[in-house]
């Protein structure tokens, strides 16, 4: 008895029958798409809340905004990112058509995570539906009014016979990943990456893992430390700090920690008044196990800000932290709280090695007046994606590929990336008739004459040396 | 540290030196690669007739020609590729500078194979140096003649550090894939294909796997035989049909099946006379094993041409069977030597119906005059590639991305691919540090500033225009 078996089959037979196929069809899973999210916006923030106590403005920009957006750009663009891309070809095809076909792979998994669990689940699905794929989804189990209302709620604007919610637990996505898919989207730890690409391997499966890490933050001396503060502090506490892309801590010199402090305390107040707890616009932990991790953290280093805990609402105040040794715990793993540590580098140069020394991130952050000091930590250092003096404002421009590279990730979307990453490029070559006289060098017996040829067509480049 | 990891780490150290980094080296690399082809042609064919019988035309023709031209595109475009790529602004970046930056990923590992030892080694290395990265390879142990050779010479004319050789069997295979490497590139077969992905996911190494298959040859009624049974003749027992996007079985009505043989028959006789095993031009089985596995996928069979084989000398006669059973071991794994099946089918249907009953495969070809034979033969089955009306020539076109998808594989390379499975993609978004006002509007406390419908709100808002600091949206306090 396998349930999870029959759905799966279930869907891989539409697949074959061609169902998905047509533009229309997609289209409509689209809209269907559009629909569920407003029609539901109400009970999407009520979920949202219980869960994360996201407030309704971090609501509309970073869940629902985002994916209806892209689901705009998928329904504008979907003819022609499904059009034959017509190819360069060479002397010897030249009657002949050469382009690429987008197909669908086929059976699509997407294992999303708690964090934007509007966003990190739907996005991919755009994706994957526009491309023609047929779907099953494992929203995670973290985030539990939100996975009700997408297992219970979303299949309804979707054609079943192409789409699945899965639903469970770090064991259930086991057992679902020893299936066979034609494609697994990731988002989680790197830990769990590692395990989900080893699992697709058995199948041959390829994959995009959105991972994670811990992404620098440096901050020039010639800079005005609150606006800097105000960016920084607004995207690192921005869903409590629970964001893959948000700034984890902050490379600065002493004389700039020192602007820097009361320039953060004054953007925190700003933002999440004197009484942070009692403010709409600040989230909570999503769960007790991350909260204890957290509570943790805070006795790292010094709190210079905040450092107020309550696990009665898994509340905790925006930190930042100073006096940080490298090798403490708050150093050594992505932070996903409301915890900045600053670290003190005396250069550009000592920043960047300490940057290079460390895993890539899956952001990069540089804060300074010059161009030249910005362009300097992109030229040196490497991670899935770098704003210059801003937080993760590039993830908002779906013409940029998101994704990581080394440990925080590989494969990419967003916008058309999305399409591409969901569809098999094939390569196809259609000879016309005719050209068999200059084919025919290539056939056996291969005399000293052709290959004199051959390297004498090479020699004056005067057509390319396919000569096929 | 063994004498792997050593040279791994040296890679490593060369690369973060920074010296691949100028296009202008890379460049000079590419060259210096050029320079050995050219300078030591003899010696590579010389390497390929030992390993696989090949001749000088096969050498050059089959192999090496892919490659200089794979270096020429790579010098001619490499500025351009490089280039930091300006892409679509939203409204609310308007100011701001958007692109994408290509970054080499560090050091890739290359795994070649045995069957076109030199260009499925060096044709992706010329796309992991143009990329900037250092490449270590590890060429087939099978080819022993060209792997002995490029140890050899690849350090002579490039830069020792950055390029490295490893020669070994399994074992030192085992022992590299327990190294960190930022790209595997893997050509060969779906099994160890597993194994590779496997150990690339200990260290979250992305992989590009270059696989094989069964890939289907529909012959339909509706064609020019001749021309198409001579074209696939020349696919199919290149290299004694040791290719991986040779066809590998011929699919067709029963009518047409005994001119097919004929045909077949004919084009082989002109390729390689009477008797191949007097030509030149035909090839030798690589080792033993699989001398005796494809001798023993004949068992059985209606052999209608050769059918016989000498263990001494390794050599296949250019082998055609008839009314092969689906069933049997023949149409069970890729054949990878010079024996053709024809398995027979009832139409287009029959033969699409049979063909997405199997493993996609690295290529399909389709052979037909009527072009809704071909589209729909395109439409309704999957591959890595396809030529419509001739066999294994979209590898050969730089612009087609060369890959399987499937049990066939992952991911693809060459020309301008090549440049981008071997890179990063970095996203940058560079804005300039101004002051805050008109910024303000995303930030909390957000009191009544949610909207109705539309385009992003909050953060998104403001900055687009200098007489429009906040968008009107967010004047719309409740």
């Amino acid at each position: 008895m396998d349930p999870v078996g029959d759905t799966l089959q279930r869907l891989r037979e539409t697949f074959r029958a061609g169902r998905t196929q047509p533009a229309e069809f997609r289209a409509a899973q689209l809209e269907g798409l559009g629909r569920f999210l407003r029609d539901h916006k109400q009970l999407l923030q009520e979920a949202l809340a219980q869960d994360l106590h996201k407030s309704a403005v971090e609501l509309e920009v970073s869940e629902i905004s985002i994916v209806q957006t892209e689901i705009n750009l998928a329904l504008r663009n979907l003819r022609a990112w499904m059009r034959d891309e017509q190819v360069r070809r060479n002397l010897a095809t030249q009657l002949d058509s050469a382009f690429i076909r987008k197909e669908p792979f086929g059976l699509v998994l997407i294992v999303a995570p708690w964090n934007y669990p509007v966003n990190l689940t739907l996005l991919p699905l755009v994706g994957a539906l526009a491309a023609g794929n047929c779907v099953v989804l494992k929203p995670s189990e973290i985030s539990k009014s939100t996975e009700k209302v997408l297992a219970e709620v979303l299949p309804r604007y979707l054609d079943q016979s192409c789409f699945a919610a899965v639903l469970g637990g770090p064991e259930e996505t086991g057992q679902l990943l020893e299936h066979r898919f034609d494609y697994i989207f990731f988002t989680g730890s790197p830990r769990v990456g590692k395990i989900v690409m080893a699992a697709a391997a058995k199948h041959l499966t390829p994959v995009t893992l959105e991972l994670g890490g811990k992404n620098p933050c440096y901050v020039d001396d010639n800079c005005d430390p609150q606006t800097v503060a105000n960016r920084v502090a607004f995207f690192r506490y921005f869903n409590a700090g629970q964001t893959c892309v948000a700034p984890d801590y902050v490379l600065c010199s002493p004389k700039m920690q020192e602007r820097l402090l009361p320039a953060l305390q004054s953007a925190i107040t700003r933002f999440y008044g004197e009484d942070p707890r009692s403010s709409p616009d600040l989230g909570r932990i999503i769960n007790e196990k991350h909260f204890q991790r957290l509570q943790g953290l805070l006795g790292c280093g010094r709190v210079a800000i905040g450092g107020q805990s309550d696990e009665s609402d898994r509340y905790i105040a925006p930190t930042v932290l100073v006096d940080v040794q490298e090798t403490e715990p708050v150093m050594q793993e992505e932070i996903f709280g409301p915890i900045l540590p600053i670290v003190n580098v005396r250069s550009l140069d000592e920043a960047i090695d300490f940057i290079k020394r460390r895993e890539k991130p899956l952001a990069l952050y540089a804060f300074s007046n010059s161009n030249q000091v910005v362009e300097q930590v992109l030229a040196r250092t490497s991670s899935g994606g770098f704003c210059g003096n801003d937080g993760f404002m590039h993830m908002t421009l779906p013409s940029l590929p998101f994704g990581g590279v080394g440990a925080s990730g590989m494969g990419s979307y967003h916008g058309k990336f999305s399409f591409d990453t969901f569809s098999h490029h094939r390569a196809c070559l259609l000879r016309r008739p005719g050209l068999e006289k200059i084919c025919s060098i290539r056939y056996p017996p291969y005399s000293p004459r052709n290959l004199r040829l051959l390297l004498l067509a090479m020699e004056t480049r005067s057509c390319s040396c396919t000569l096929l | 540290m063994s004498k792997i990891s050593e040279v791994v780490q040296r890679a490593r150290a060369a690369f973060n030196s920074g010296k691949t980094r100028p296009l202008q080296f890379r460049v000079q690399q590419l060259e210096a690669l050029r320079r050995m082809i050219k300078e030591r042609e003899k010696d590579i064919a010389g390497a390929l007739t030992a390993d696989l019988h090949k001749n000088e035309w096969n050498a050059y023709y089959e192999e090496v020609v892919y490659v200089l031209e794979e270096i020429e595109y790579m010098i001619k475009k490499l500025p351009e590729w490089a280039a930091d790529q300006p892409v679509e602004k939203t409204p609310q970046t308007q100011l701001d500078e958007s692109y994408i930056h290509w970054e080499p990923l560090g050091v890739v590992l290359i795994i070649g194979t045995w069957n076109y030892p030199f260009n499925l080694t060096i044709q992706p290395m010329v796309g992991a140096i143009a990329a900037g990265n250092a490449v270590v390879i590890k060429p087939s142990e099978l080819s022993e003649n060209m792997a002995t050779l490029l140890a050899t010479i690849i350090p002579q004319y490039l830069d020792k550090d950055l390029y490295a050789v490893i020669n070994g069997s399994v074992s030192e295979t085992t022992e590299v894939l327990k190294e960190r490497f930022d790209h595997i590139l893997y050509t060969g077969s779906t099994g160890v294909g597993k194994i590779i992905m496997m150990a690339a996911a200990k260290h979250l190494t992305p992989v590009t796997l270059e696989l094989g298959g069964k890939s289907p040859c529909y012959v339909d009624k509706d064609c020019d035989l001749d021309l198409a049974c001579r074209r696939i003749a020349w696919g199919k027992f290149m290299n004694c049909g040791q290719t991986c996007v040779a066809p590998d079985y011929i699919l067709c009505d029963p009518s047409i099946q005994n001119q097919i043989v004929e045909k077949l028959k004919k084009s082989l006789k002109e390729f390689y006379g009477e008797d191949a095993k007097k030509s030149r031009d035909y090839g030798r089985m690589i080792n033993s094993r699989h001398f005796q596995r494809v001798m023993g996928l004949m068992e059985g069979q209606k052999v209608v041409y050769g059918g016989t084989g000498d263990a001494a000398t390794r050599y296949i006669a250019p082998t055609i069977l008839t009314d092969v059973d689906p069933q049997s071991q023949v149409m069970q794994e890729e054949i990878f030597g010079p024996i053709m099946p024809i398995v027979c089918v009832r139409g287009l249907e029959e033969a699409i119906h049979f063909i997405n009953q199997r493993e996609k495969p690295l290529a399909l070809y389709v052979f037909s005059l009527n072009d809704k034979v071909i589209k729909k033969m395109i439409a309704e089955t999957s591959s890595g590639g396809v030529t419509a009306n001739d066999v294994v020539v979209h590898f050969t076109l730089h612009s087609l991305p060369y890959g399987g998808v499937g049990n066939s594989g992952m991911g693809c390379y060459h020309g301008k691919k090549s440049f981008e499975t071997f890179s990063h993609r970095r996203s940058c978004l560079v804005r300039p540090l101004l002051d805050d006002e008109s910024l303000t509007a995303r930030y909390p406390p957000s009191l009544a500033k949610v909207r109705v419908g539309g385009s992003r709100g909050g953060w998104a808002a403001g900055r687009t225009g200098p007489h429009c600091p906040v968008s009107s949206s967010q004047m719309t306090a409740r």
